[in-house]
């Protein structure tokens, strides 16, 4: 399984990973999940932190389990860090297998998990107020669906 | 061990890494010995529901063990994604 991890504060190209995902013809079906800051009320910057080493690695963990529960042939995740705005690119997920089942499940699983395991943080401002994003309950139970 | 702070946690204790070695076992008695340093790591530590704890990069409980050569990271409940 081809892995890329990547987290920059740079945008990326939703087509140009996945032709690099499906470039070795071993993928019949991509599927991927591209997360952007929603536009809330005065919402006018979303700071992300993270702990750099622990996320690339958190992140290969959970790929490293996908690849143990569907047959897939490459993963790509990109996580951006730094200053965003509303409508905003924050996070790909792409999944390639050779069929749809695993590519879909698979990309809904990881983005379940990366929201409860990966160390991001959001912090908020909106006029001059800054606030940390709380983590929501609902993420945990979207994760725990899929079993330990 | 080094000791480092994301988030709020960073914010309120005013700083993102130190280095302390504590006569310390495990990240439960870590935590009992910092909120003893200060007002600021007292405000920081007060509600331990909202503290997550990863030592060597891998999320860990307060049972965890620790040596000096660790690496200790306190910070709130992630919001990645």
């Amino acid at each position: 399984m081809q892995t890329r991890i990547r987290i920059q504060r740079e945008d990326f190209d939703l087509n140009r990973e996945v032709a690099d995902l499906t470039a070795n013809g071993e993928a019949g079906a991509v599927s991927s999940f591209t997360g952007h800051v929603r536009k809330e009320g005065n919402l006018s910057t979303l700071t992300l932190e993270h702990y750099p080493h622990m996320t690339e690695a958190e992140i290969a963990r959970l790929v490293a389990e996908a690849g143990t529960r569907w047959p897939l042939t490459g993963v790509t995740v990109v996580h951006r860090v730094g200053s965003l705005k509303p409508g905003d690119r924050i996070v790909l997920v792409a999944v390639a297998s050779q069929h749809r089942h695993a590519a879909f499940q698979a990309c809904e699983f990881l983005m379940d998990y990366l929201k409860t395991q990966a160390p991001f943080w959001k912090e908020e401002a909106r006029g001059e107020q800054h606030h940390w994003v709380e983590h929501r309950n609902s993420d945990d139970d979207a994760a725990k669906r899929w079993g330990s | 061990m080094n000791l480092l702070y994301f988030a709020w946690v960073r914010q309120k204790i005013g700083k993102s890494e130190e280095q302390l070695t504590p006569p310390v076992e495990d990240v439960a008695s870590l935590i009992a010995h910092l909120r003893n340093l200060g007002p600021n790591y007292a405000d920081a530590f007060a509600d331990l529901s909202r503290i997550r704890v990863a030592v060597n990069q891998r999320h860990a409980g307060p049972d965890a063990k620790l040596g000096p050569q660790d690496e200790v990271a306190f910070f709130p409940p992630v919001t990645g994604g």
